[in-house]
């Protein structure tokens, strides 16, 4: 019995020193250093920025209605006579949580099935790949719309939605995962120490989640962060088209779609481009600290 | 000694990785003679290929060549403009390398890649260039000359393109050919043959050639003058027989101990303790006293100079500058 | 010289057969996806609980099962999916109710307006990612270099409906120099070269914001295939051969870094026809994209549904001929193929 305990335990201090070390060589980046900074402003900004914030998210002031920015409401105030710098800040919230659930969401899937498929092979292998493959192969904002459509004919209430979004973010965003992560498992399957714990015969469960899907790790934090700019741009997308989290509860896509007014389009900018730059920034930010982590965990794509 | 083709003085060429500096040739001297072979020997990673790689300014980043000149037709090869580097490159110098399989291009004919470089260096056309590239092939000995040209190098075997590779470099009837371990990634049988064939070239044609391997039985094989190195350092040079007879760095006697003898009985082979220290954390010490059997108290404090008596045989090492290197260096000649 | 050709057999007999067979195998594999797909969106139109009748109102229930019987949508789902099936072989696929046009027409109206943008934009995006990414390859690590990446990442995460929006509000609405819609200005009427100088000069924003989309990801491409092609050991030989640094990276680089690539223009061919939903939608650009969204709106499903199995079609296609293409873009294959 010790063999078994002592593999894991070696393997787990092993593999402290390769994320320390990847970790120290990451800060060394400065434009990932910068972009992760920024992010976690974001995060501030959006989630304790309200709280300083003198206005409420959704308090109207009818005396003060679509005022271009001025010292007291910086970004100036909608249709409603709202703070638009309070709005972009509760509005960020629902955006940037809509982008980590329906990242983790469509990880947790495309995990679990990629696993699931790799290590089985198979029949289940077949099922589970023919289905991501028939996902893949329609085009993913037709397929949103679609699916959107078909909800919003369901009359879902409209503050559930936000939920149905991420799922439906995950729902089109997993079998690509699935099919990098089953890469992994299958050529993982092959190398030595997983055939060890074959002959040691530990329980399937044990080896996918013990043995397997932690060395996948690095792949899955890089998909991770790339997932999150694809969630984030997809549910701004969605909310553009009114397909998304809809009014009253405000996100950074749906807050552009005030744009379709010509005339606030033409004469109030700070209604709509605000809320553009932020989900600009927050993906280009996210993108490029994904592309750094990449360099750090996998040195050989370095470049790229 | 003859009058030297080529004269390589304090050359350094380092690379600079994740902003640390790692010395891959440091103040190595040499000189090829005329129509001589000169062959480099080390272990992997202590900068003979690129010294070799050097001397046609070759390095790309991280690598810089920071200082030293290379003297060729009373010419600085380092200084030279780019216009003069080209057509030195492959027309008086020319070079072949380790890989034979990648180191011609997958998308084009074996005969496209030779008559381009003739095309470059003479004033033949196409037609006259193909037809010497026929020629040159026949004279690396590969048969079926016309087939060849037309082939890919997928559809040559290893030993087959690294004729290719040497029928290229020989295009131009260079003065000088540098062969980067030609023959490490051949079967041995072939490895002899290619050995052969660049001896009967040299024969023919009164040609250089600078020889960098790390496999002291193909020194033995083809060498008129052997160079050691150790850690971007040149740390002993002699003529083929001196050396092999008389070698006096410790680091050379152990690569002459650690070397299986045909027909000799040994129970364990020797084998140098320790390993290549990294080149970007190198103190003022002998960097080989780590490793030293001999090893002085001196050694760990300041790296030894390189002295020349004059004689063809010389070394870097302490042992030697306190009386001995005289007395040993009578021996020679 | 067993590694040589044996020259008197025609090497098209030796390898050519290989590449037949996995083209026809790879040609079957498509077959139970498309089905696959077909079904899938059709269950998924199947579920909605609407349909292009009940959004009129003015209709009384017995109208609407008359209409809905005439149309066949009170059938079993099965049912349906099969006779769909059959007339879709046939080249029937439904009749848009709300154009009053069978929707193969209605896609052939539309669809030519959609390739002219996409293929414009592909055109700026294939040579821009070309000569951008070669050049920042060959001078990695330079101020241009950094300055392209950021680029790349950008284009990479810029939501399309806003640039559109940027875009229309400072050319068109601040500056004044470019319509802000449409494929014509509003009540015109002319023709020959004026006609042609007006939707050009409509397609300037919708085509640049479609290059501006995807050239990021084009140039990121051509650079680290530069990159890795720039490390071979044949690039040093060609350097060593004394050739000039112009024919090693144009001869001898660029032609090994450009014939993965030609993989990626079959990929590229369902963009061509599948138009771009968000910028049709942005531009008022009359093409798939933005009848698309009509549709849904309009609850016009038949148009929706072939819309999206076409485009779904397309893709699998493009991964077939990407996969045919790479098969016969490997030297081996290719040069069996060529003699």
């Amino acid at each position: 019995m010790s063999t078994i305990k002592q593999k894991p335990a070696a393997e787990r201090k092993k593999s402290k020193s390769i994320w320390t070390e990847s970790f120290r060589r990451l800060l060394k980046n400065k434009t990932a250093v910068f972009s992760a900074c920024f992010l976690i402003l974001m995060f501030l900004f959006s989630f304790v920025g309200p709280l300083l914030s003198p206005y409420g998210a959704d308090a109207m002031d009818v005396t003060l209605m679509k005022y271009p920015p001025s010292l007291f409401h910086w970004l100036g105030t909608d249709d409603y006579g709202r703070d638009v710098l309070t709005r972009l800040m509760t509005a960020g919230q629902i955006s940037l949580t809509v982008g980590l659930a329906s990242m983790v969401l469509s990880l947790v899937l495309g995990a679990l099935l990629g696993a699931i498929a790799g290590y089985y092979g198979g029949i289940v292998d077949s099922m589970i790949m023919r289905i991501a493959d028939i996902l893949l192969s329609i085009p993913s904002l037709p397929l949103l719309i679609i699916i959107a459509a078909l909800l919003s004919e369901f009359k879902v209430p409209t503050d559930y939605r936000i939920y149905i979004v991420m799922m439906m973010i995950s729902f089109v965003g997993w079998p690509r995962l699935a099919r990098l992560i089953r890469g992994q498992i299958l050529s993982l399957r092959e190398q030595m120490y997983i055939k060890a714990a074959d002959v040691l015969g530990l329980s399937s469960r044990r080896k996918i989640f013990h043995h397997l899907l932690p060395n996948t790790y690095p792949l899955l934090i890089v998909v991770a962060t790339l997932q999150t700019a694809a969630g984030i741009l997809n549910e701004s997308t969605l909310s553009f088209l009114g397909l998304g989290v809809v009014a009253p509860t405000a996100t950074w896509g749906n807050m552009i779609t005030i744009a379709n007014n010509l005339i606030d389009f033409q004469k109030r900018p700070w209604l709509w481009i605000p809320p553009g730059m932020a989900i600009f920034l927050t993906v280009v930010a996210i993108n490029v600290l994904g592309d750094a982590i990449r360099d750090v965990l996998d040195p050989k794509m370095k470049g790229r | 000694m003859e009058e030297p083709i080529i004269r390589v003085n304090h050359l350094q060429t380092y690379f600079y990785v994740d902003s640390r500096i790692s010395r891959a040739v440091d103040d190595v001297s040499f000189s090829i003679p005329k129509g001589k072979i000169v062959c480099i020997v080390g272990e992997s990673g202590c900068g003979k290929s690129v010294t070799a790689l050097s001397l046609l300014r070759l390095i790309s980043d991280p690598g810089k060549i920071l200082g030293g000149e290379v003297l060729f037709q009373e010419q600085d090869v380092l200084k030279m403009n780019t216009k003069d580097l080209h057509n030195l490159r492959g027309n008086q110098i020319s070079m072949i390398f380790q890989e034979p399989m990648t180191s011609l291009n997958p998308v084009f004919t074996i005969g496209r890649q030779i008559v381009e470089t003739i095309v470059e260096h003479t004033l033949l056309d196409e037609k006259q260039a193909w037809k010497k590239a026929v020629g040159l092939i026949e004279r690396v000995d590969l048969p079926r000359a016309e087939q060849i040209m037309t082939s890919y190098p997928h559809e040559l075997s290893g030993g087959m393109l690294q004729r290719v590779m040497i029928a290229i470099a020989l295009s131009c009837d260079p003065s000088l050919l540098i062969a980067d371990e030609p023959t490490t990634a051949l079967d041995v049988t072939i490895q002899a043959q290619v050995l052969d064939l660049l001896k009967g070239i040299r024969d023919e044609s009164d040609m250089s050639i600078l020889f960098i391997t790390h496999d002291l039985g193909v020194v033995a094989e083809i060498a008129d003058y052997v160079i050691v190195m150790y850690a971007g350092k040149k740390i002993e040079e002699a003529p083929i027989i001196d050396l092999f007879q008389n070698p006096r760095h410790p680091y050379t006697k152990g690569l002459l101990k650690s070397r299986p003898i045909i027909g000799q009985h040994q129970d364990r082979l020797y084998s140098i303790r320790g390993q290549v220290p990294d080149l970007s954390e190198l103190g003022q010490n002998c960097y080989f006293c780590d490793r030293c059997e001999e090893c002085l108290d001196i050694c760990k404090e300041k790296y030894p100079p390189y002295l020349s008596d004059g004689s063809q045989h010389n070394t870097a090492c302490w042992l030697y500058e306190k009386g001995e290197l005289n007395e040993s260096a009578s021996g020679t000649n | 010289m067993r590694f040589i050709r044996d020259s008197g057999m025609p090497a098209e007999n030796k390898r050519g057969v290989p590449v037949k067979k996995y083209v026809l195998k790879r040609f079957l594999q498509m077959i139970p996806i498309l089905l696959g797909i077909s079904l899938l969106i059709f269950f998924l139109f199947a579920m909605m609980p609407g349909d292009y009748f009940s959004s009129n109102r003015k209709l009384t229930p017995e109208r609407l099962n008359e209409l809905r019987a005439l149309y066949g949508l009170n059938k079993p789902v099965i049912e349906r999916y099969f006779i769909w099936l059959k007339n879709a072989f046939h080249g029937d696929f439904g009749f848009s109710l709300q154009h009053m046009l069978p929707v193969t027409t209605l896609i052939n109206r539309y669809i030519w307006n959609s390739f002219i943008i996409s293929f414009v934009a592909l055109f700026f995006t294939w040579a821009l990612a070309l000569v951008i990414g070669v050049y920042s390859a060959t001078k990695q690590y330079s101020f241009f270099d950094k300055l392209v990446t950021l680029g790349v990442f950008a284009s990479l995460s810029v939501p399309s409906f806003f640039i559109g929006l940027m875009m229309i509000k400072f050319f068109g609405v601040d500056l004044h120099i470019l319509p802000i819609g449409g494929m014509l200005d509003t009540g015109s009427n002319s023709v020959g070269f004026a006609y042609l100088l007006e939707v050009l000069r409509h397609m300037i924003m919708p085509v640049a914001i479609l290059t501006i989309l995807s050239v990021g990801s084009l140039t990121r491409y051509f650079r680290t295939g530069m990159l890795d092609v720039l490390r071979m050991d044949f690039i040093r030989t060609a350097r060593a051969k004394g050739l000039k640094e112009r024919t090693v990276i144009f001869r001898h680089a660029l032609r090994n870094a450009l014939l993965p690539a030609i993989t990626l223009l079959a990929f590229e061919l369902p963009g061509l026809f599948s138009g771009a939903i968000i910028t049709e939608q942005i531009f008022g650009w009359p093409g798939i994209g933005k009848i698309q969204l009509d549709a849904l709106n309009a609850r016009d499903y038949p148009v929706l549904m072939t819309l999206t199995m076409f485009l779904s079609f397309l893709t699998i296609f493009g991964n077939f001929l990407a996969d045919v293409m790479y098969a016969a873009a490997d030297p081996r294959i290719r040069i069996a193929k060529k003699e």
